[in-house]
Order: C-alpha cells, then sequence, then structure tokens
C-alpha cells in the first residue's frame, strides 16, 4: 500500500508562477508527484449548484454563480490549505520529506477575508471568472412586512454574528483505493458520508463506468458534516491507484483537517422585530450574509435552511428575508451538525429576549405568546423549503415542550435565586430558551435492500452509513419487529454500493428515518412474495400463507401439517428448471427506495443555566435541560446519546469554537489547543426529557434528531449569558462568548469581530 | 515498475520491548513516533491517531504503569520498557469489566476516542477505587470526545468502581501494572 499526501497552498490568495517537482520525484521512495497542470485526464469536480431542484429554483429564483472547484489549485490558489500538489511514496514518513522538497513559486496577491467587504461588488474577486464574491443571493417575502412595521407598536433590531466554526470529527478523513488492474476496477475506502455519491463522482471524474467502482465505508471516527462532501483528495486517490496500479492510501492529520476539511456557521445577520404591546411578534426583516469561504461544495444549503428555520415555532406572518452565500479566501463551508439551524435560533431567541426586555415581560411569557398551539398543526409557514415545498410543520406541541422544560428546572425558583444573587453581588445566574423546530429527513430518498437467507437471517442494506448513530442497532431493531425474529438474527450492511444500486447518504438527519420506511416498504412487497411462492407450492391462495421466519417455514392457516421450509422457498425463487422465480423477481428480496413528500418537522425545547463570574470572565453552564420530540424513538439509549452529544458541540460553539484568520487569511487556529472543543469538563449533565408526536407522514411515526442538540444549545447559552448580565444592559450578539468576549462585554465595550487584529 | 525504495534516510535500530504483557520486537527508524510503530509495524491498530499533537489522547497508551501520548514519543524511547494497549484489556474474547460498562452504558458511539479513554479510565481506577464524579471528568479532560458528550462516559467509569466498591468484582482492571521494581522513571 503506498502512501499520498498532499502539499497545501500557504497563501490564501496567490497566483501560482511555476512548481518544480523534481526533487521530489527523485527523492527517496516516491513513485510519483503531480501538480495541478498535470491532471489534463481528469474531469473536474461537478457544478456544485447541480444539487439545486428546478420546483425551488423557479419558486425562489436565486441569483447563482457558482465557482468550479479544482481538484488541484492551477492558476491561482483560494484559501490557505488548498491542495496545490500530491505525493505518492512508500510511507507517510518519505512522503512528507519529498513534500518539503517540493519548490513553488507563489505571487501572494492580497486576500478577501472581511466578509461585509467581500459582498460588495468592487471588492478584489475570490474567483476572477465571476461578477463578483456573492455566489448566492435570495429574496423571500411572506405576507407584507413592509407594511407591518409601517404600523407596529414597536420595533427592536439587533446584529448577530455567529463564529466560523470546524467539524472536527476524532478521526481525520482517510481514503484508500484498490485498483484490480486485472479487471479495471476500483475499491475506494472511505471515510464518507455519502458512499454513492463518492462513486458516481469518482466516475465521472475518472471517465469509468459506474458499476466499475465499489465505495466501501468502514467503521468512521465521527462525520459531522465534514465528511458529507466529495473532496479533491478522494477523487485523486482513486485516479492514483488506478495509474500506479497499485493501492494508495491518505491518511489526513490533524493539521491538514482544521485547513481544510469545510468549515461551518460564520454568519453575519441583521434582524428587526415589530412587536405589539403584549409582546407578540407580528413581522421580522432579516439580512443574512454568509461567509462561505472558497466554495460551497454542497450549494448554498446552509445559506437557505437559516432561512427556512427563523421563524421556528412562532406564529409570525409577516417576512422579509434577504441572504446570501459570500466567496472569501477562507476554507470552503459545507453543512456542519446543525446546517444553518442554529444561526436561525440565534437570532430569533435574541429577537424573543429583546422583545421582553423592551416590554418588561417575562422571557418565557413572552416565548408562550408567540408559540403555534398544537391545535394549529398542520400549520403551512407559507415559504418555500429547499425542495420547492411549502414548509408545513406536520406535527408537534410546541408549548408543552418549553411548559416541561420551565417545570423541571423549577423555573421560578431559578427566578428567585437569581434575584437573590443579584442582591448579593459576585456571580451572576442567568436562564436562557431557546425553543425551535428542526427540519430533518431529506430526500430525495433511501433505500433499503431486504433479502432472505435459507437460514432465516434477514439482511437490509442501505446506502446510509454509521459514524457513530449506531444505525446497525436501530435498524435491526426495525427489522427485527418487521419480521418477528431476534435481532440478532439480521444482519445490517451500511455503506457498500455493491450491496444496494442506489443510496443518499447519512446526514442531515435523516437516516433512521427514511431507511425504516423504506425497509416497512420493501419488508411488505418480500412478505407477498413469499406468500406467492409458499402458495404455489402448497397449491393454497396467498393470503392463507402464514410467515413463520422464527421456524423458518411458511404454512397454511389453521393447517400446520401443509407447510414448507424457507429453504423449499428459496429454491422455488431461484431460477432453474421447473422453478417459478424468474425474471426480475427472482430471490428472496426485495428494494424500495423511500422519496419523503416533505420534511418531518421535530422540535423542542432548551433551558440553560449559568454562572457568569464577573471577576475572572468565565462562565459555567450549570444546568441544561432539553425536551425534544422526534417522533417515536426506536432506541432511546442511542436518542439520548445524540441530543447529549449535540448539546456538548452546541456548547462548544457558544463558549469555546472559533475559526479565527487573520487579515492575510492565515489560520491562527491551526491545532486543538488553538480551536477548542469542550472536554469533558466543560459539559454539564444533559436532563432529558421527551414528548412523541408521531410523524404523519412515515408508517412508523419516527422523525429525525442527529442534529438537534446542537441546533439549540448555542442560542440557549447565549441567551443565559445576556439574562446574566442584565443589570448590565449589556447583551450577547456575538458566538462564542469567548473570556475575551466576555471581559470586553462586562467593561462595557464593543464586540471585536471576528478577524483577529 | 520498480519498488520505490523504502531504505531509511537515518538507518534502523533493533529494539525489545514488552507489549500488553509480551515481549515484542522492532526495527524502527529514530524518528518513527511509538503511535506509529504501534499500528504500522505490530498490527496493534485500537491505538488511535487524532492530532499528532498531545491534545486530542486518542493515542493514549500506558507506559510503565503512567499513561503518556504516543504521538508525542518516539519508538526508540519505550525500548526496554513496558507499553499496554486496548489490546491488552480483553482476555481473549471476554471483555475487561471496564469495556463492558463501556458497552452496558452507551459510552461509545464512533468508538474513535474509546481506546484512549479505556487507557485514562484505568489509570484513574488503579488510583482512585472510588472516583467522584468530578475526578472522573478531570482524569478524562485530556481525552477529547466529539460524540458523546462525556455523559456516558462518566456513567461507565462510575459503574466500574460501583462494581468494585460492592465487591462484585475483583479488580477494575486486569494485570497491567508493573511490580513496583519494574517501573522505571521515564520523562
Amino acid at each position: 500500500m503506498l502512501a499520498a499526501g498532499f502539499l497545501r497552498s500557504p497563501y490564501a490568495r496567490a497566483r501560482i508562477r511555476s512548481i518544480d517537482l523534481d526533487a521530489a520525484r527523485r527523492a527517496r521512495g516516491i513513485v510519483l508527484a503531480l501538480s495541478g497542470s498535470d491532471l489534463a485526464d481528469i474531469r473536474p469536480l461537478p457544478d456544485m449548484g447541480s444539487r439545486l431542484t428546478k420546483r425551488w429554483l423557479d419558486r425562489v429564483r436565486p441569483r447563482t454563480q457558482f465557482p468550479r472547484q479544482r481538484l488541484l489549485a492551477e492558476e491561482l490558489t483560494h484559501w490557505v490549505g488548498e491542495p496545490v500538489a500530491v505525493v505518492v511514496g512508500g510511507d507517510r514518513y518519505l512522503v512528507e520529506d519529498a513534500l518539503d522538497a517540493i519548490a513553488v513559486d507563489y505571487e501572494p496577491l492580497e486576500p478577501v477575508v472581511d466578509l461585509r467587504r467581500a459582498a460588495h461588488p468592487d471588492a478584489p474577486k475570490v474567483h476572477p471568472e465571476l461578477e463578483d464574491n456573492v455566489i448566492f443571493d435570495f429574496e423571500v417575502a411572506l405576507g407584507d412586512a413592509a407594511g407591518a412595521f409601517a404600523t407596529a407598536e414597536r420595533t427592536l433590531r439587533r446584529r448577530i454574528r455567529s463564529g466560523r466554526n470546524a467539524a472536527v470529527p476524532l478521526e481525520c478523513r482517510v481514503t484508500a483505493a484498490v485498483p484490480n488492474v486485472r479487471t479495471g476496477e476500483l475499491t475506494v475506502y472511505s471515510g464518507t458520508q455519502t458512499p454513492h455519491t463518492l462513486r458516481r463522482t469518482t466516475a465521472e471524474c475518472l471517465g469509468m463506468p459506474e458499476s466499475a467502482i465499489r465505495v466501501i465505508v468502514p467503521d468512521v471516527g465521527g462525520g459531522f458534516g465534514g465528511k458529507n462532501s466529495v473532496y479533491p483528495e478522494e477523487v485523486l486517490v482513486a485516479y492514483l491507484a488506478r495509474r500506479l496500479g497499485r493501492p494508495v492510501k491518505w491518511v489526513e492529520d490533524r493539521r491538514e483537517n482544521l485547513l481544510s476539511m469545510t468549515q461551518g456557521r460564520d454568519q453575519d445577520i441583521e434582524a428587526e422585530a415589530a412587536f405589539d404591546g403584549d409582546g407578540r411578534v407580528l413581522a421580522v426583516r432579516v439580512n443574512q450574509w454568509l461567509d462561505c469561504g472558497a466554495y460551497e461544495p454542497q450549494g448554498p444549503v446552509v445559506t437557505y435552511q437559516t432561512f427556512t428555520h427563523l421563524l421556528g415555532p412562532y406564529r409570525i406572518r409577516h417576512l422579509q428575508f434577504h441572504g446570501r452565500s459570500v466567496a472569501t479566501n477562507k476554507a470552503p463551508q459545507a453543512p456542519y451538525r446543525g446546517a444553518g439551524r442554529p444561526e436561525a435560533v440565534l437570532v430569533m431567541e435574541s429577537l424573543m429576549d429583546g422583545v421582553a426586555s423592551e416590554l418588561s415581560l417575562d422571557p418565557a411569557e413572552v416565548r408562550q405568546r408567540n408559540l403555534i398551539g398544537p391545535q394549529a398543526l398542520p400549520y403551512n409557514v407559507g415559504i418555500p423549503f429547499r425542495d420547492g415545498n411549502d414548509v408545513v410543520y406536520d406535527s408537534g406541541n410546541y408549548p408543552e415542550l418549553l411548559n416541561r422544560v420551565l417545570d423541571t428546572a423549577g423555573y421560578h425558583s431559578l427566578r428567585s435565586q437569581q434575584a437573590e444573587r443579584r442582591k448579593l453581588g459576585g456571580k451572576l445566574l442567568g436562564i436562557g430558551l431557546a425553543c425551535y423546530v428542526e427540519a430533518t429527513g431529506t430526500g430525495p430518498f433511501e433505500g433499503a435492500a431486504i433479502s432472505i437467507d435459507p437460514s432465516g437471517e434477514v439482511t437490509l442494506a442501505t446506502g446510509g452509513c454509521s459514524q457513530g448513530q449506531g444505525h446497525e442497532i436501530s435498524l435491526a431493531q426495525v427489522v427485527a419487529e418487521l419480521w418477528m425474529i431476534e435481532p440478532e438474527r439480521v444482519r445490517i450492511v451500511l455503506g457498500d454500493t455493491a450491496h444496494i444500486a442506489y443510496g443518499a447518504g447519512t446526514y442531515a438527519s435523516r437516516t433512521l428515518q427514511l431507511v425504516s420506511a423504506a425497509a416497512v416498504e420493501a419488508s411488505a412487497n418480500l412478505r407477498e412474495k413469499l406468500r406467492l411462492l409458499a402458495a404455489g407450492l402448497l397449491e393454497a391462495t396467498a393470503d392463507d400463507i402464514d410467515v413463520d421466519l422464527q421456524n423458518r417455514r411458511l404454512a397454511v392457516k389453521g393447517d400446520p401439517s401443509r407447510a414448507v421450509s424457507l429453504a423449499q422457498v428459496a429454491r422455488a425463487a431461484a431460477p432453474g428448471w421447473g422453478s417459478t422465480g424468474a425474471g426480475d423477481g427472482a430471490g428472496l428480496q426485495a428494494t424500495a427506495y423511500f422519496a419523503p413528500s416533505t420534511q418531518a418537522w421535530a422540535s423542542a425545547a432548551h433551558l440553560a443555566l449559568v454562572e457568569v463570574d464577573p471577576a475572572h470572565a468565565t462562565v459555567i453552564v450549570k444546568r441544561f435541560l432539553v425536551c425534544h420530540d422526534a417522533g417515536r424513538v426506536i432506541n432511546p439509549l442511542l436518542a439520548e446519546g445524540q441530543i447529549v452529544g449535540g448539546v456538548a458541540t452546541g456548547l462548544g460553539g457558544a463558549l469555546l469554537e472559533e475559526v479565527v484568520y487573520d487579515e492575510a487569511g492565515q489560520l491562527l487556529t491551526g491545532t486543538l489547543m488553538d480551536y477548542l472543543i469542550p472536554a469533558a469538563t466543560d459539559v454539564p449533565n444533559v436532563e432529558l426529557d421527551h414528548i412523541e408526536t408521531l410523524n404523519p407522514n412515515h408508517p412508523l411515526g419516527v422523525k429525525g434528531l442527529g442534529e438537534g442538540g446542537t441546533v439549540g444549545a448555542p442560542a440557549a447559552i447565549a441567551r443565559a449569558i445576556a439574562d446574566a448580565l442584565q443589570p448590565l444592559g449589556v447583551d450577547v450578539d456575538t458566538l462564542p462568548v469567548t473570556p475575551e468576549r466576555l471581559f470586553r462585554l462586562l467593561q462595557g465595550e464593543a464586540q471585536p469581530s471576528h478577524s483577529a487584529k | 515498475m520498480p519498488e520505490p525504495s523504502r531504505a531509511p534516510l537515518f538507518g534502523l535500530v533493533t529494539m525489545e520491548l514488552q507489549v500488553n504483557g509480551r515481549p515484542a520486537e522492532g526495527r524502527v527508524e529514530p524518528r518513527k513516533l511509538l503511535l506509529d510503530f504501534l499500528r504500522d509495524d505490530l498490527r496493534l491498530t485500537g491505538t488511535h491517531a487524532g492530532c499528532e499533537h498531545g491534545v486530542c489522547g486518542a493515542c493514549t497508551v500506558i507506559l510503565d504503569g503512567r499513561t503518556v501520548r504516543s504521538c508525542l514519543t518516539f519508538a526508540l524511547q519505550v525500548a526496554g520498557h513496558d507499553v499496554w494497549t486496548v489490546e491488552g484489556m480483553a482476555q481473549g474474547d471476554e471483555l475487561s469489566p471496564l469495556q463492558n460498562a463501556f458497552h452496558q452504558q452507551h459510552g461509545l458511539q464512533c468508538g474513535y476516542c474509546t481506546p484512549g479513554m479505556l487507557m485514562s479510565a484505568l489509570e484513574l481506577l488503579h488510583e482512585r477505587s472510588n472516583p467522584n464524579e468530578l475526578e472522573i471528568r478531570q482524569a478524562i479532560s485530556g481525552n477529547l470526545c466529539r460524540c458523546t458528550g462525556y455523559q456516558n462516559i462518566v456513567k461507565s467509569i462510575r459503574a466500574v468502581a460501583d462494581a468494585y466498591q460492592a465487591g462484585a468484582i475483583e479488580r477494575a482492571m486486569g494485570d497491567i501494572w508493573p511490580k513496583p521494581e519494574r517501573r522505571s522513571s521515564h520523562g
């Protein structure tokens, strides 16, 4: 197995005058070294706009201009960390030696790093072939916001900034490609969240038929969205293996990961609310800028998702929203756990607290006055989702979620304690709330291929995969119940393109939801087939047949002596002389692809209790409560694990995590000592509660929940800190609330922007 | 195509050591990390690379009875010493009490941080058989986990401590700790 390594650009924006690979090629143990000009026989990555549906484009009519991402930088570099050359050799140590020997002549150019300035039409262009840096621009109006603002009793404005975050899965990216030189086939092992998409993209770029490529996803050490995009490195490893006729493996190191895995958040949002004297929010106007770095490999998903989630579970009938993705010379942005939702919730919860503050009302009371009640569902929000369909909250009980966390927390008692502490001085208590809805289970589809072995073992294969969610277990539970056998006799095959023809992947809190629905459909089809085959053998009708997988037999109802074994049915299902099975229907297997009609809307309420120490500018999260609704919960232990993990991630975004670039576009947070993810001493025990309102569009009533904890926690913690500091008259409008930012808040100073000075 | 030369830059050094209670040996370049030696040379892939700069703890192993970062240790530094990795915890197919507890309490999701977490937990339970929650969290504060939020990891370690307190298990860990006379003073 050969090792591959990448030379990465040290400049955010530079012209590449020349690359000298001679010394690298002659270095000990090196077999190949390539730069961008050596890749004439590979096609570029597909257009990132290719994921946009026509229906959505027709409704929203955005302005889009998507730059084409190169596999290796050619004339221009676009961010510090962009791959510029690749080297292949005996092991990673030798490859690193050779990378050091590559001489690149760069002409550094002025980089574009300030988000708001980058959006200006006259700003230097990140991509010279585009008109400007605004690669996605859209406006959507709901109702009559202008009219509502003109006649409103009160208005308020906020400017909310969410710092840039990195996914930081504990395992970095890894790709290995093994060519079969005799047949021309290629097997690619990658820690990807989307094996079928990786296969399709690799096939397109390498000019190979998809059927000649197999993608296998082994155990993956975390993804969180960072492994959802198809990366240049993955395609190049496949190319190198094929070109060399030898297995090639690339193992990313943490430095590369912090430099060039896709990143998230990084939004600057100006929001206004119009409200009445009772605290009811009537209209919201938003101007959004999202810093998408050099590319958006998955298109404008995050930017638009902030829009669709902004109104949340609140009854607001007028909205004016103008959103943009702005290119800068930073790492590309793609969905990262939450994918635009946390930023939306942060804005809305800030507005709600603003309303409470202006009217001297309790923040929980203001929310209750605005929440959509359960009797109003299904509730058509009146805005288009990214699939082009209306956003309709299908089921839920938002007031119940809030009431439960308030109850469990002892809200009124906490307010009393807070008041006491304020009189005493010293450390301050703060209570923060976040109520939100969360679209889960995005289309277009996911599949389940179910097959039955004559031994009675049932196998489910799907294009979904696991980075720690435990899908192997929860899906086995579903199959076991559908077929009335023990989970131990169910085999789940995830993330292997050889086992199912089509797949979308694991992201957007979709896998258990969509695959279980597909499993229900495939199982129904397969059960029907079994009955037909058995009926044929027993000269009965299909309706008269009992399927007993436990005992591996099928019998006529009421007459157990007339029975056939599963093995007999399997033989009958196989094509052959005198058999009934033939053509497409042969074999004991059925595949179904479930295409959801629309998103399933999960929801939750979060409550954070924080203690702020003004003397040391520190924040401790003392308690954190969640009441969530993800429809029917298949495995409570796994579900809770996802929520607690998500809350920890959200806490990181609220207090610790920030990707920082300087004015030269240099990454300042290039190690885990600089980019801080929560440690065990940072996260409290999360108190969990849940309700179940079944998803009416799903056979089992399941909704998604993988991102939920992350969606609400940043807002809850930010609002808790703001609540603690209320007597000082300062508000929290920038995340993360690092000790420095908190110190400045306490001093009454303006917040520093995200680039370091 | 000619085989790429694997001839090392600095010459290979032969070394012997104890790994998981058994003698092991290797021929390594001086610059080879202990992490890579364990994974590539000895094929003990339970120890994981998370950052290669000593912060995340995924590479934690036990050297002469103390946890160390194998990403910050050169293989040659442990010549003649005693190394334990996660592979030394189970007895054949029988998981150790700690591993069982992680399994029961859902103390792992992706599992990437888990071997390092187990090593730190072993060290904690060796030093304190009845740690409180704060002590547990502090002991694992050098092992980053992105999946679990730590709650169930704390529960897992607490479960083993409880079982030990109740006399349900004889020892919290296996025969990992060297006899006092074999401890050597290293960094």
